[in-house]
């Protein structure tokens, strides 16, 4: 039992399981704190959908000009799902058949579309952030709305806090799984 | 430095000074601060920026027909409740959504005299759900719900005036009474005043409290004979299923009370079993008499009060229901009647007389076995006053009215004309201390004071007169609340401030009961008002003949429609104003140039309705008077009035 727990297999179930978090619990949150929010305005990605008081958030974004956030026109919010089961079930295979080639193929790609999703992630919020309505009551030249990727920035009146949500934490793990068991196939065939 | 010692040197000497003048009986005012130092006490009632209080207290507005809200220990006001008045700061009583909440069978009354806040109780102690209130002039009782802070209910008492014995509720909130001040011919009719003796009589009112909705119903009128019906408190513990009213008046004076009504040595506190009460209606011993009176509720799905006329009421005449009711002889003209904590005394706050007496319920119960009855009045039989008696405060001061308990064997009676509050024990009837009010006291509060469980700690006398006390504002001067701290042996004065109207009685609570359960906003899925806007997409205008309906949306920082056209001189404008806001605290407001109506206050999800009828040609702005946003002064827009018959048709929008 211990040594099956530490196998490659194991890796690899765990890989597998750990992206499925994302169906119940979010990807990513972003707080908003400013003087007369002491209590905080939140809003949750998911894979599938932005959670919290969105409402609320797009009312204040029209000040600045900034354009109403609408689920329904991030495409990426439609096919992320099918993405992670395609992933999870990857992961299984390797579990069932664990060759190296398939595990390593597995890593990359895994690796590759969490890249292209940060990065994607980003390119959204710079969108968001710069591509602003020119007749907005509140234009401050030079100024952008961007929120940050990960981590705490002043924006006017408001500090908006980015961080990683649970989701996002079981997709690092479950990458780290992968590697494991990817250096655990080398070093059993070695 | 210097000058604070020889301050406290001058406080110390004037509180001794204070100390004589009471024991020569006499009572002047020196110092405001009795054994206590000013920096003390400054340190005892401050609450620091951003804090909440220990305790709120609810004070009637008495005549302001409102009820303040105001922090403990600080005094801070907090909020004033529109109650029986209306409040033109938020609509209340003008919006179309309020109007039916002070709807009564003699109409719409703008205005009443709110005497006596009574927070609803589970198993003897507040429990921050509800607050009920009564009105003096025009019988009513209504329900404050303490969620969202707004009157929801109104239910009118026919048969009744004077309703000042009210509302005041049972350990389980089963039900509150209320009871007659002013005898009135039951039914009303036109009688001559003379004939008070044979047509005038007082009812004693059992409402019925819905334990889920809160919703009242009146239970049972108790027909009873024609006295002044003053003051109540019901039953707990051993005591649970009677209620208590002082009377007054026995003498059944119609004029010139002041001498008339004064001549008994002793009145009567009428002792009420109202669980057999409850037997008898179940032997069908009631009777259903024709009534008319209003009963108006607030349905918080549909942000909107509605009236039901009621057409009849059951009463139960005492004579028909044996041991319903006794009548237990107290001296002189008993004001307040207060139950201990225990349930076991009842006191009495005789007015004129010279002791507190103090009744007992379980020697109470032993005269009624023993049948040690000194008479009969009416049919009702009036116990003997030895009999029911467990003790006489002696000498406690003059005038006592009220009294409330600390939980911890001391009960606390206001006296009125020798301006004091005086704390005595239960069961030995010793005066423990006495301190001045400034002045003229009228009910007293502690937190819990007349539950089954007193929080205790602080004691807030409410004051008649206040003369010297502040900065004097003409001939109309402020009432007065004071703060003492009964935490210790003797009773400490820390504060006083000046009241919202003249509070009559008040009830508090801790902070905690209610801090978690306040709601924040309205969710507008929940908002199912019959002229709900739920988008700016359906924000419209309509015409119905010489009726124009907005309906209009709010949110920051725009009215849709803000542009209006299409409106007569000779139409009947409705705005229906939904605040689309979903947010804490972001309110709008809705006032229009010219209008003979009050503004719109609209809570983020709600909608309200003004109505606006044009007298003039022209074009007229409109705007949100609560400031909501950095932009809220551009928050405007305009509604042009044509001439009867003009053909500018109708027309809206807002950014077109």
């Amino acid at each position: 039992m211990k040594r099956w727990l530490t196998s490659p297999r194991a890796c690899f179930v765990l890989a597998g399981c750990l992206p499925l978090v994302n169906f119940v619990l979010p990807l990513w949150g972003i707080r908003l704190y400013a003087p007369q929010y002491p209590e905080g305005i939140s809003m949750y990605i998911w894979i599938n959908r932005i959670t919290g008081q969105l409402d609320l958030v797009n009312g204040l974004n029209h000040y600045i000009g900034m354009k109403a956030i609408d689920p329904a026109g991030i495409p990426e919010l439609r096919w992320m799902p099918a993405v992670l089961l395609v992933m999870s079930a990857w992961a299984f295979l390797v579990a069932l058949l664990p060759r190296r080639l398939l595990a390593l193929s597995w890593v990359g790609t895994y690796s590759v579309l969490g890249l292209v999703g940060l990065v994607d992630f980003y390119l959204w919020e710079y969108d968001y952030g710069h591509n602003l309505d020119p007749t907005a009551p509140i234009k401050i030249p030079g100024m952008s709305y961007q929120p940050p990727l990960i981590g705490v920035k002043e924006l006017l009146n408001f500090t908006a806090v980015s961080f990683p949500h649970v989701g996002a934490v079981a997709l690092v793990v479950a990458a780290l799984c992968g590697i494991v068991g990817v250096v655990l196939l080398w070093r059993q065939k070695a | 430095m210097e000058r604070g010692a020889k301050r406290k040197r001058y406080l110390l000497g004037a509180s001794a000074v204070i100390a004589l003048a009471l024991a020569s009986g006499s009572c002047r005012k020196e110092v405001s601060t009795q054994g206590f130092l000013a920096e003390d006490a400054a340190q005892r009632v401050y609450v620091p920026p951003g804090k909440y209080d220990e305790f709120y207290a609810f004070l009637s507005g008495g005549f302001s027909g409102q009820v303040a809200v105001y922090g403990l220990p600080s005094g801070r006001l907090l909020r004033v409740v529109p109650v029986f008045a209306v409040n033109p700061e938020n609509g209340y009583g003008f919006s179309e959504e309020t109007k039916a909440l002070l709807m009564t069978s003699h109409g719409f009354i703008p205005w009443d005299d709110y005497h006596h806040p009574e927070l609803s109780q589970t198993n003897g102690v507040p429990d921050g759900r509800w607050l009920f209130g009564n009105s003096n002039n025009t019988p009513r009782i209504a329900r404050t719900d303490l969620t969202t802070f707004q009157t929801v209910e109104i239910l009118e008492i026919p048969n009744s005036g004077g309703n000042h014995a009210s509302p005041f509720v049972t350990p389980d909130t089963k039900y509150v009474v209320s009871a007659t001040r002013f005898s009135v011919p039951v039914p009303q009719r036109d009688v001559p005043i003379q004939s008070y003796k044979e047509n005038f009589k007082g009812t004693l009112n059992f409402i019925a409290v819905d334990p889920q909705t809160g919703r009242m119903k009146i239970a049972f009128q108790l027909l009873v004979p024609g006295f002044d019906y003053d003051l109540a408190h019901c039953g707990k513990g051993p005591s649970y299923g009677w209620c208590f009213f002082t009377s007054y008046n026995t003498e059944q004076a119609h004029t010139l009370l002041e001498i008339r009504a004064s001549q008994n040595d002793k009145d009567f506190i009428a002792a009420v079993n109202w669980k057999r009460a409850e037997e008898c209606l179940s032997q069908g011993k009631g009777q259903t008499w024709p009534a008319e009176y209003y009963h108006n509720v607030y349905d918080e799905d549909r942000h909107l009060a509605e009236s039901e006329v009621k057409r009849e009421v059951t009463v139960l005449e005492a004579a028909a229901c044996p041991g319903v009711i006794y009548y237990l002889p107290t001296p002189k003209s008993p004001h307040g009647v207060d139950v201990d904590p225990s349930g076991e005394y009842i006191v009495g706050g005789g007015k004129l007389a010279t002791v507190i007496p103090v009744h007992s319920f379980s020697k109470m119960q032993k005269a009624i076995a023993e049948k040690k009855f000194a008479g009969e009045v009416a049919g009702i039989p009036v116990l003997a006053y030895e009999a029911t008696i467990a003790g006489e405060v002696e000498k406690p001061c003059l005038g006592p009215l009220h009294t409330e308990f600390d939980g911890q064997g001391f009960a606390y009676t206001s006296c009125f004309v020798s301006s004091e509050v005086v704390k005595w024990e239960l069961g030995t009837w010793k005066v423990a201390d006495r301190v001045p009010t400034y002045y003229s006291i009228g009910h007293l509060l502690i937190p819990g004071g007349d539950s089954q469980k007193p929080w205790g700690k602080y004691l807030l006398a409410m004051n008649k007169i206040t003369k010297d006390r502040y900065l004097p504002t003409g001939p109309e001067l402020a009432q007065s609340a004071q703060l003492y701290d009964i935490s210790g042996k003797k009773m400490k004065l820390l504060l006083d401030f000046p009241t919202v109207g003249e509070p009559h009685y008040a009830q508090a609570l801790p902070a905690e009961l209610l801090k978690d359960k306040v709601a924040k906003m309205y969710p507008l899925e929940k908002n199912h008002h019959p002229e709900v806007t739920r988008t700016e997409k359906d924000a419209r205008v309509e015409r119905r003949g010489n009726e124009v309906h907005v309906y209009m949306t709010t949110i920051r920082s725009h009215f849709t429609p803000d542009n209006i056209e299409g409106i007569q001189v000779g139409d009947t404008v409705y705005f229906h104003v939904t605040n689309l806001e979903q947010d804490w605290d972001i309110p709008h407001g809705f006032a229009v140039f010219g209008s003979e109506n009050a503004e719109l206050l609209i809570m983020p999800g709600e909608t309200r309705t003004l109505k606006w009828t044009p007298k003039k040609a022209g074009v007229y702005p409109f705007y949100c008077t609560d400031f909501c946003s950095a932009l809220h002064q551009e928050m405007q827009g305009y509604v042009r009035v044509s001439e009867a018959g003009a053909t500018v048709p109708i027309t809206f929008g807002t950014g077109k």
